[in-house]
């Protein structure tokens, strides 16, 4: 049992790069106008010194590119012969077990931004809402096979309620 | 895989299934129970604005105003018996169809290899007059999906014959199969009752705030207002844990029947719950405080459709009738095994929850998996293997710290039983261990269709 501890084994896959691509690229999206209004509204309107407060979305940004590359790492999912393993997180780290047969739906989506990066987002659904089992950042080709592969092996070992 | 997908709503006109002039029609007092509500309503705006009555009165006469009143009680009487008219239900072999709406069209198929329970309430007018609510709990069904009011005779035998298809019995047999015979079990007598009620400390609490609180509000910003504004929501707490309580619980009998668990409680209102065989999700046994010199328990239950208010199984009793009545409804448990099983949080927990890490435990037993939380008011959840759903662990940044983490498992009745402020390396090879289990577990469960076995 105690591979389930450590997460860096064969078995763990990690998700696509291209989560980490969208993700940074969408930090740069959101901060870079704050950064820039930060550091030219003041000397245009005749205060220089609060230029400065341009560093604060910078710093926030850095620090977010560091954050979002340490949340990546950290995500990884694994398919064993009876349930599906899912752990994710750095300082709340969150490991999550779903055995197929408790599976009622398996759902796959991707947004315009994913679809630019060639990323799906697959979720499972148990009787329980809290079960929160969400793999993203696979290819669609990986997505569609995991889905297909979770439904028959759900179907297969299906229990319900 | 319709688990969740059970009450389905077709809005489209004629709906397939429900050909013109079959089902049932509720009773013909059911309209009543909204109109009397716009009436009240009427009432009450009347006489709020009673000057304004007045000079209406004035310059159009009293009978003109009497004669719009009509009118509208007229229109609403027409309403409710068009409505009435059009909902209608129908017992088939694998469904309970509820047709519903005057101008949107609604259509329930309960299926009844998914039910999670039967409720039947008699409120005290409903008592009165005779009639009874019925409702059949399915995963994701709502208040629109309750039948009132029916005849209280009707509804007796929906339930019947509604238990009696979903265990499997023949279709022909069904409509005539009667009442499964019942064996009462347990009944909590009125005195217990309010000796258990006084002795939570909660409703005390609240008040004794109220009571303090309310003058020193009254004084410091001297308006009444304020005061009653902090008194009114303390009120309805006090209400909840105290004589509304007392109200709900009065003669709380247990009883056991082919068909499941029989619930039978209230003073004013009258409820009825029946719980067919493995149907329970998760058993939580609460000691208060103040109950644990006397060894009384709570007992509540998780069912997936939120039927029986509360989830109440016993309000309270002694320990070892909670621990046989567990036994019946969740085979292979043992109550005490179950508790002994537990083994509490490790000592560094104190540095994350000082003195309440005493509370948290974890424990494991062939059957199932405990959780216990509370210091003061202690609570086990228990949640058979075959009823788990998904486990999670998780660690915050000062449990890791601590060599921390916390078990969840998810049932199927939307709640979670949490062991928190485990050893993590221990944690982690449980988590691994209970998903095994409950994958097992599930071999040995319950038959869908109880009388008969089929799934």
């Amino acid at each position: 049992m105690a591979e389930v501890v450590d997460v860096t084994g064969e078995h763990w896959r990690p998700v696509q790069p291209g989560l980490l691509r969208m993700r940074r690229l969408l930090l740069a999206l959101w901060l870079t106008p704050l950064v820039l209004a930060g550091a030219l509204l003041p000397p245009l309107l005749g205060a220089g010194a609060l230029a400065a407060l341009g560093l604060v979305p910078l710093a926030l940004g850095l620090w977010g590119w560091r954050a979002l590359g340490r949340n990546w790492r950290s995500w990884r999912y694994r398919e064993r012969d009876d349930d599906l393993l899912i752990s994710r997180g750095v300082l709340w780290r969150q490991l999550t077990v779903v055995p197929y047969g408790r599976m009622q739906l398996v759902e796959v989506t991707s947004g315009p931004f994913e679809r630019k990066f060639g990323l799906a987002r697959l979720q499972l659904h148990t009787a329980a809402a809290a079960t929160d089992a969400t793999i993203p950042g696979l290819t669609p080709p990986d997505a569609e096979r995991l889905r297909d592969r979770l439904t028959e092996l759900g179907e297969a070992r299906s229990a319900g309620l | 895989m319709s688990g969740t997908a059970a009450g389905t709503a077709d809005p489209s006109g004629p709906v397939e299934g429900f050909p013109e002039g079959r089902g049932k029609r509720l009773h013909p007092l059911t309209p009543w129970r909204r109109a009397w509500a716009w009436l009240a309503g009427l009432f009450a705006i009347g006489v709020q604005n009673a000057q304004n009555v007045r000079s209406w009165s004035g310059s159009f006469g009293v009978g003109w105003l009497l004669a719009a009143l009509a009118a509208v009680v007229l229109c609403a009487a027409g309403y409710g018996w068009l409505s009435w008219r059009a909902t209608r239900y129908l017992v088939t072999d694998t469904e309970l169809r509820i047709r519903t709406g005057l101008v949107f069209r609604r259509t329930a198929h309960l299926r009844l290899d998914r039910i999670q329970a039967v409720d039947i309430t008699r409120p005290l007018v409903a008592r009165a007059l005779g009639v009874a609510k019925l409702k059949m709990d399915v995963v994701g069904s709502g208040s629109d999906d309750e039948l009132a009011f029916l005849d209280e005779r009707e509804a007796r035998d929906l339930r019947a014959e509604l238990l009696a298809r979903a265990a499997g019995i023949a279709p022909e047999a069904a409509p005539t199969a009667g009442e499964a015979p019942a064996n009462a079990l347990f009944t909590v007598d009125s005195a217990t009752l309010v000796k258990a009620l006084a002795l939570l400390g909660s409703s005390w609490g609240v008040t004794l705030t109220g009571v303090v609180l309310t003058p020193l509000i009254w004084v410091g910003t001297s308006s009444v207002f304020a005061a009653i504004m902090v008194l009114v929501p303390m009120l309805a707490t006090i209400w909840r844990g105290g004589l509304g309580s007392f109200l709900t619980q009065y003669g709380w009998t247990v009883s056991e029947s082919p068909d499941g668990l029989r619930l039978d409680h209230g003073l004013l209102q009258r409820d009825h719950a029946t719980v067919p065989p493995g149907r329970v999700q998760s058993v939580r046994v609460v000691e208060p405080l103040l109950w644990r010199p006397r060894g009384w328990v709570r007992v509540e239950l998780a069912v997936a459709g939120a039927g029986n208010e509360g989830g109440l199984l016993l309000p309270v009793a002694p320990r070892p009738v909670a621990a046989a009545l567990i036994a019946r409804i969740l085979p292979d448990v043992d109550l005490d095994k179950a508790m002994a099983a537990v083994r509490p949080a490790p000592d560094r927990a104190r540095w994350a929850v000082p003195v309440w890490r005493r509370g948290y435990g974890y424990g494991v037993t062939d059957a199932v998996f405990v959780a216990r939380r509370g210091r003061l008011r202690r609570e086990h959840t228990l949640v058979p293997h075959a009823k788990v759903q998904s486990v999670r662990l998780t660690r915050g940044p000062w449990a890791q710290r601590l060599g921390l983490a916390d078990i969840h498992v998810d049932h199927g009745a939307n709640g979670t039983a949490t062991a928190r402020l485990q050893d993590a390396a221990y944690a982690a090879s449980e988590v691994a261990a209970q998903a095994t289990r409950s994958r097992l577990g599930r071999r040995t469960a319950a038959p869908e269709r109880w009388l008969t076995g089929g799934r």
